[in-house]
């Protein structure tokens, strides 16, 4: 592993990223636009934005960071680029890590943008302030890089990178607790939750919205969402191979 | 007879459930030659250059390439290999493509910079190094990616079909610049299916379903069957002429 490649990887894929202002436009924008949206929804129940928002702000980075790398990876695999650099001294995690330090760079400044409109434009109080926000932001960011390299493996097109988002990220979606509490939920789905890294990056958000100060289970619950990242990561590392 | 820096012994690839892509392959290649494998798609070329590259894994045979096995970590910075896909970044300028794939031979930044320049004048590239690779024509697209397989000077190149679809003015600078590393002392293992291209290497190796039919220089090659040409040659050991 070299610090130096990481570097050069990550550069390269901003530089890509750069040559692209609409996916960039994109990526800083979207969440932002739609939580404004979600306020005017709940205009008749503002403390049920109040409750999802900063939820939703957990959730988000993870989504498009998924789509993004997948799409990103799968187009290293098929258009030769990860052939020809599988035969270069460089090592299969100098790749994966650039990736990983890339599109959390991206997810930081989207992480700021989003924080910044929901909390200052919006009017949204979390107990806990603007920093364990955009840091649990980034950690789902970061898993959901992580996911997105590990699932491109398993794509061979575009058409099905796309709908690893629906088929792997939305059944987490429905039974993370934004839309009913985990309790009220039936037993079983009660058991997916607890075992999907995306329960846990929603629960890291509920407790800065509640808690003033840092609690014990944030903790636990960003170190869950950085471990599965890395698991992805490594897993992701494995699909990568030098020979076929 | 030069110095032998590959040898493969019977080597088989099986391809999928049970394509047998390459059929016990023995094949000694020499140091500092532009060595052209030649042969209809589908032959095998592809399957073999990934075998000598490290990309292939194979049940059975051995490739070794100046006393190391193939795919051995230490090559890793000894082989530039050019794939048939673009392999280069659409979404980069052609600088930018070079400077990324550069800093894999731990060349500093001043250093880099000063190579990236060299190799775009060899490939007459210079002009556009700022444009965007995607915004290239088929031709300039395919010599950014001969460009990436230039840096670090490696002494062993494997170019998979380079000049495929290139315009003649071209593809005759391209041999030049082949013939030109080849005098420095590289080893260019260039694949084809166009069999004029052929009478341009030092040495050649006739592929044809899985299998080696003829390996020896072009003109022994057209001597020993009684041809004008390497593609009658070709015809002639395939057996469809007399």
């Amino acid at each position: 592993m070299s610090i130096i490649k990481i570097l050069s990887t990550a550069k390269r894929v901003l530089s890509q990223l750069s040559h692209d202002p609409r996916t960039v436009a994109l990526i800083l924008l979207v969440p932002s636009i739609l939580l404004t949206i979600l306020k005017y929804v709940f205009q008749g129940e503002s403390r049920v934005f109040d409750n999802i928002a900063p939820m939703i702000l957990g959730i988000f980075p993870l989504i498009m960071m998924f789509i993004i790398t997948s799409i990103a990876t799968l187009r290293e695999r098929t258009i030769g680029t990860l052939d020809r650099l599988m035969t270069y001294p460089m090592s299969k995690l100098d790749f994966i890590f650039g990736y990983a330090l890339a599109f959390a760079g991206v997810a930081f400044a989207q992480a700021v943008l989003a924080s910044f409109v929901v909390l200052g434009l919006l009017h949204v109080t979390v107990l806990g302030g603007t920093l364990p926000v955009i840091i649990s932001a980034v950690v789902a960011a970061f898993l959901g890089t992580s996911l997105g390299l590990f699932m491109s493996a398993f794509a061979t097109s575009e058409f099905q990178a796309v709908q690893f988002m629906p088929a792997f990220i939305l059944p987490q979606l429905l039974t993370c607790g934004l839309f009913v509490p985990r309790d009220h939920m039936a037993k079983i789905l009660q058991w997916f939750a607890n075992i999907m890294p995306l329960t846990y990056s929603v629960d890291a958000m509920k407790q800065v919205t509640d808690h003033v100060n840092w609690t014990s289970d944030l903790t636990r619950d960003l170190i869950v969402v950085v471990s599965f990242g890395v698991v992805a990561l490594v897993l992701g590392s494995a699909t990568i191979k030098r020979r076929s | 007879m030069a110095e032998t820096v590959i040898q493969i012994s019977n080597l088989s690839v099986i391809l999928g459930e049970n394509f047998p892509a390459l059929v016990d392959v023995n094949l000694d290649l020499p140091r500092g030659k532009v060595i052209g494998f030649i042969g209809p798609s589908g032959a095998g070329k592809t399957t073999l250059i990934r075998a000598i590259v490290g990309r292939q894994s194979f049940k059975s045979g051995k490739i070794i390439i100046d006393g190391i096995a193939a795919g051995s970590p230490k090559l890793r910075s000894q082989i530039s290999y050019m794939t048939q896909e673009l392999s280069v970044y659409p979404d980069l300028t052609v600088t930018e493509n070079l400077g990324y794939f550069s800093t894999m031979f731990g060349l500093s930044k001043a250093d880099s910079k000063k190579i990236v320049q060299t190799i775009l004048s060899t490939v007459e590239m210079a002009d556009f190094k700022n444009q965007l690779v995607s915004k290239l024509s088929g031709g300039q697209k395919q010599r950014v990616s001969l460009a990436v397989a230039l840096i670090g000077s490696p002494p062993l190149m494997v170019l998979d079909e380079p000049t495929v679809g290139l315009d003649p003015v071209l593809r005759e600078q391209l041999w030049e610049l082949f013939r030109q590393l080849a005098l420095k002392g590289t080893t260019l293992i260039i694949s084809s299916h166009v069999m004029d291209e052929a009478e341009r290497c030092d040495d050649l190796v006739l592929i044809r379903e899985g299998k080696i039919l003829a390996h020896d220089t072009p003109k022994n090659l057209i001597a020993s069957t009684g041809t004008k040409t390497v593609e009658q040659s070709f015809l002639k050991l395939v057996g469809k002429t007399k």
